[in-house]
């Protein structure tokens, strides 16, 4: 019987099955594949609502569990979801049906399978958040580069097919390394159960292998400097909408799978290798922040920005303090909303205009107020300003990390402010100062079904940053259950190591 | 007399299949002509089928016959349906091809058959002299099958390149066996293995190395593939596919046997030998394919580099090891059939084409034809989830089993180098603006580009069939 979670991963193929049965390529039939493909989107979300209504969040165990027997006894067939993982698959669902409204005019080309792949993108992200079997984690993990690569590749701009084998043989390799560690698990564990394998205990001087491997891994998905250049490439030559997923989706799927595998599975290593996170986190805070105050595209500074707010996720996922975690795992909800609504922004003008150069732009705010308001409210949330949601992210894992290292935290804080720096300087350079340019004067304000993309958007970011509690209440019950089976493992290690002379 | 004789021929059954239909269609094909040739390709391709359902009848547990020169067990009987399942699909695509082309003769179905025939002989093979006239008989007719379009300078150049490198490997093989005789005092595996238990000497090690030379040039492993390009190249394209999708087949499941079953018990010393081959298989066929343009030449280097993986398998020496190797050659086969369908559709006004980039826009003017070979190359690279993926998983899982980390690491990183050239296919066909468009495709080529889109996507959401199966065969090794 097939329950809510594997209809989350049916319906959006379903929905792809059907547009492939639309008949003609006349402008009746590319309307029709719209609609089918918003309606898919949209049912798809309601269903992960209900969902989100059965799921108990006081319980730390894995809820809704689906079973079914697929390649043997010990790799199944098996999903569910915790407080970790239900919010990004309700991320991923409540993102799709913009990815298919911002889709709506700037696609006219291949319209049919654009949306198919589209769809099949959305069943394989939510796979990954659902799925409770390592092999079939890294089934969907690894899936999803297929339609991703044909996004930017197909639809993507002038250098795409650059872009697009960069960031597939990037991702590959680096998920290579994870699959020969997925193997090892299952010869020494003898299962891929992910609720069996966050129960055992693997040797300390194979955690550290093993967590090198899915470091690697989740590294460049982040990505983590110095693997992140793949990054900028694929935002700017992607579509609006896969700039969006990119953004709001796959880069979550790097933090997912450190809070999912590295942190519970090897807590020894996640411990020792931690200053090495830090280290890197920092660079990448504030190297990648100066980086994005030289850019000249407006896609690329938010490209370099996101790899440094990802710095945060990392540095507050390894301080191992509840306040860390949750602050981690709020920040990457947050800025999946703010990243995502930031590249939709730059789609508006980018439908208008046809250019991402900053300095094209100029006084927007005279011709095009919504828009500025709505552009402001996510620009002070990609800062961090109190009172919107990149705010709680931020300072829940500035906290965390400032109680186990306090140098890390101090370091880290320079990104907050260099993160107003870039933001402020794209926000002025774009919409405020004189209306001069020509090709800007007859430039028009946001149309109906953009307001409908940005509202929900502009909502949701003041809402969670006013309201965090919905969220983060969530994340509480399986951060308390990790970080006590951690203080046991490293306990036993830290008994073991006293003993030894 | 007759009650002890009878029970060894059900053991060979399909082959008797395949030899006695072959001589009647000899005779047929030689008393009518080319008339026949209608009949005699149905009739081949129904043997084949039939040769098929016959091994896939015969009883579940390990036979031998020919006084223990010639076994039968459930290892065997995969390798011999995957094998001939490779061949009628083949043989359906040279039957589709020869109604198109210059050449046009009743004797390819015949030698199909024949080859066919060597190859079930070489995967029941028990002993070196069975191994030796199993090999030469395929080898034999697929001489004569790379030549067959005989007008055409490029394949006559194939088959005398093929012939002359053959006949070499040929006497390297016998060279070893003598060797291995020599040393052992017997030809048998069993007999091999429990000479080799109380250690190989260098004697015995240098007869397996020429062994191994020899039967590393019928699989066109790295350092003996030199030929594979050129006759992949020249041939007529579905005599490359028979190549690649059973003789490759045939030839690792002799590898196979005679490694685990005459040498198992020295699995340490001819480890090294198989991890070398394979590592040095993988490494040439992913980088050398990146600056091919011929569609062919592309594949040949492919199938290098497959039979690379493959072996990281063998190189476990372990159940799920073998376990791997039947894995990755029945889903390899179902690729290959798969990729060169495609090539054969690519049909112009002009005649075939093979170039890559003939392949230019192709996802616009024909997108199931894209969507299918698209799935081939993605499987090919071993992206999941598709089939490709679980044939890498299964050889890769039992090289990390049996502690050979750095190989499976090696390995995958030759895979992303692979991935590339797969990639930049996708890329022609999809990214890229051209005017591909070819001669619609006929009914066999449309059921085999369906057959095999199916199957690899059908057998990467639900492998568990094959395993299965390719698990029980393993087991019969052991």
């Amino acid at each position: 019987m097939p329950g809510v979670l594997s209809g989350l991963l049916i319906l959006p193929l379903i929905g792809s099955a059907l547009i492939l049965f639309v008949r003609g390529e006349d402008e009746a039939a590319l309307s029709n594949i719209r609609y089918i493909a918003l309606l898919t989107t949209l049912v798809t979300f309601l269903l992960s609502l209900i969902a989100w209504w059965q799921f108990d969040p006081g319980n730390s165990a894995f809820q809704l569990v689906e079973q079914a027997s697929w390649i043997s006894s010990s790799i199944t067939f098996k999903l569910g979801v915790d407080g970790y993982s239900l919010p990004f698959v309700l991320l991923t669902t409540f993102l799709m049906p913009f990815c298919i409204l911002a889709s709506w005019t700037s696609i006219q080309r291949r319209v049919r399978e654009y949306m198919i792949a589209f769809l099949v993108l959305e069943t394989l992200m939510v796979g990954v958040f659902e799925s409770l079997d390592l092999v079939l984690f890294y089934l969907f993990f690894e899936g999803g580069l297929i339609p991703m690569f044909l996004i930017i590749g197909v639809w993507g701009g002038e250098r795409r097919i650059y872009a697009s084998f960069k960031f597939f043989l990037y991702t590959l390799l680096g998920s290579v390394l994870l699959l020969i560690a997925v193997m090892a698990m299952w010869k020494t564990a003898g299962t891929t159960d992910i609720a069996s394998l966050l129960t055992y205990r693997f040797a300390p001087s194979m955690q550290k292998w093993l967590w090198l491997a899915f470091f690697a891994s989740f590294a460049v998905k982040m990505p983590m400097w110095p693997v992140h250049t793949w990054l900028p490439d694929a935002h700017v030559e992607a579509p609006t909408a896969g700039s969006v997923i990119l953004a709001g989706i796959l880069l979550k799927m790097g933090g997912y799978g450190f809070i999912r595998f590295s942190l519970p599975m090897f807590p020894d290593a996640s411990h020792d290798f931690a200053p090495l996170i830090y280290a890197l986190s920092i660079i990448a805070i504030i190297y990648t922040s100066l980086v994005a105050l030289a850019q000249e595209d407006m896609k690329k500074l938010i490209a370099y920005s996101s790899v440094a707010h990802m710095g945060f996720v990392t540095m507050g996922l390894f301080s191992m303090t509840a306040q860390g975690i949750e602050g981690a795992m709020f920040q990457m909800v947050s800025h999946g909303l703010v990243s995502g609504a930031l590249f939709l922004c730059v789609g508006v003008v980018y439908d208008r205009t046809h250019t991402r150069q900053i300095a094209a732009y100029g006084g927007l705010v005279h011709r095009m107020p919504l828009y500025a308001a709505a552009f402001m409210v996510f620009t002070l949330a990609n800062i961090g300003l109190p009172g919107t949601s990149g705010f709680i992210g931020e300072f829940l894992t500035l906290l965390g990390t400032f109680r186990t290292n306090s140098w890390v935290a101090f370091f880290a804080t320079f990104g907050v402010i260099l993160s107003a720096a870039y933001a402020l300087w794209l926000y002025r350079k774009i919409i405020f100062g004189k209306l001069v340019k020509a090709e800007l004067m007859n430039m028009l304000d946001l149309t109906p079904r953009e307001m409908c993309v940005m509202a929900p958007l502009v909502a949701l970011v003041i809402f969670y940053g006013v309201r965090p509690g919905v969220i983060l209440d969530a994340f509480s019950p399986p951060t308390e259950a990790l970080l006590k089976s951690a203080g046991v493992a490293l306990g036993a290690m830290k008994a073991a190591t006293l003993v030894v002379p | 007399m007759t009650t002890a004789a009878l029970p060894s021929l059900v053991t060979i059954l399909p082959e008797i299949v395949l030899a006695g239909g072959a001589l009647v269609l000899i005779l047929v094909g030689a008393f009518q002509g080319l008339r026949s040739i209608n009949l005699v390709n149905g009739a081949a391709f129904a043997i084949l089928i039939v040769a098929a359902l016959a091994a896939l009848s015969q009883v579940s547990q390990t036979q031998m016959a020919f006084n223990g020169s010639f076994v039968v067990d459930d290892f065997a009987r995969f390798m011999k349906v995957v094998t001939l399942l490779g061949a009628a699909a083949t043989l359906a695509l040279a039957i589709d091809e020869m109604s198109q082309e210059r050449y046009k003769l009743f004797e390819l179905a015949i030698l199909v058959l024949l080859s066919s025939l060597g190859m079930l002989l070489m995967i029941s093979a028990n002993d070196l002299i069975a191994l030796y006239i199993g090999l030469e008989l395929s080898s034999l007719a697929l001489y004569v099958l790379a030549a067959i379009d005989r007008n055409n300078a490029k394949a006559s150049e194939a088959g005398l390149k093929y012939f002359v490198l053959g006949a070499l490997s040929s006497g390297m093989l016998l060279y070893g066996a003598s060797l291995v005789y020599g040393f052992t005092g017997t030809v048998n595996f069993a007999g091999i293995a429990a000479a080799v238990k109380g250690g190989a000497g260098s004697g015995l090690m240098f007869g397996l190395i020429f062994l191994m030379a020899g039967l590393a040039f019928k699989i066109s492993a790295v350092p003996f593939h030199m030929w594979t390009p050129d006759v992949y190249e020249g041939a007529p394209t579905p005599v490359t596919a028979y190549f690649a999708a059973t003789n490759k087949i045939a030839a690792m499941a002799l590898t196979t046997r005679l490694l685990i079953q005459g040498f198992g018990p020295d699995v340490v010393e001819w480890r090294q030998i198989v991890v070398f081959i394979s590592i040095a298989s993988m490494a040439l066929g992913s980088f050398a394919a990146i600056g091919q343009r011929n569609l062919k030449r592309l594949m040949a280097y492919s199938s290098i580099g497959h039979v690379g993986y493959a072996l990281v398998g063998l190189s476990a020496g372990t159940q799920d090891g073998v376990n791997g190797v039947l894995v990755y050659m029945a889903i390899y086969m179902a690729m290959t059939v798969g990729t060169f369908a495609c090539i054969l559709a690519m049909r112009t006004k002009d005649g075939p084409v093979e170039s890559i980039d003939d392949l230019a826009g192709l996802s616009k003017s024909q997108p199931a034809f894209a969507f299918v070979l698209m799935a081939l190359m993605f499987s090919l690279a071993g992206v999941p989830p598709l089939a490709g993926f679980w044939a890498k998983w299964y050889v890769f899982s039992a090289a990390v089993d049996a502690g050979l980390v750095p190989l499976a690491v090696i390995g995958f990183l030759a895979s992303v180098v692979g991935a590339y050239y797969y990639l930049r296919i996708v890329k022609v066909m999809y990214f890229d603006d051209g005017p591909a468009r070819f001669l619609p495709l006929s009914g066999v080529l449309k059921a085999m580009l369906a057959i095999s889109g199916v199957a690899v996507i059908l057998f990467g959401l639900i492998p568990s069939p094959i395993v299965t199966a390719a698990a029980a065969a393993a087991k019969s090794l052991f």
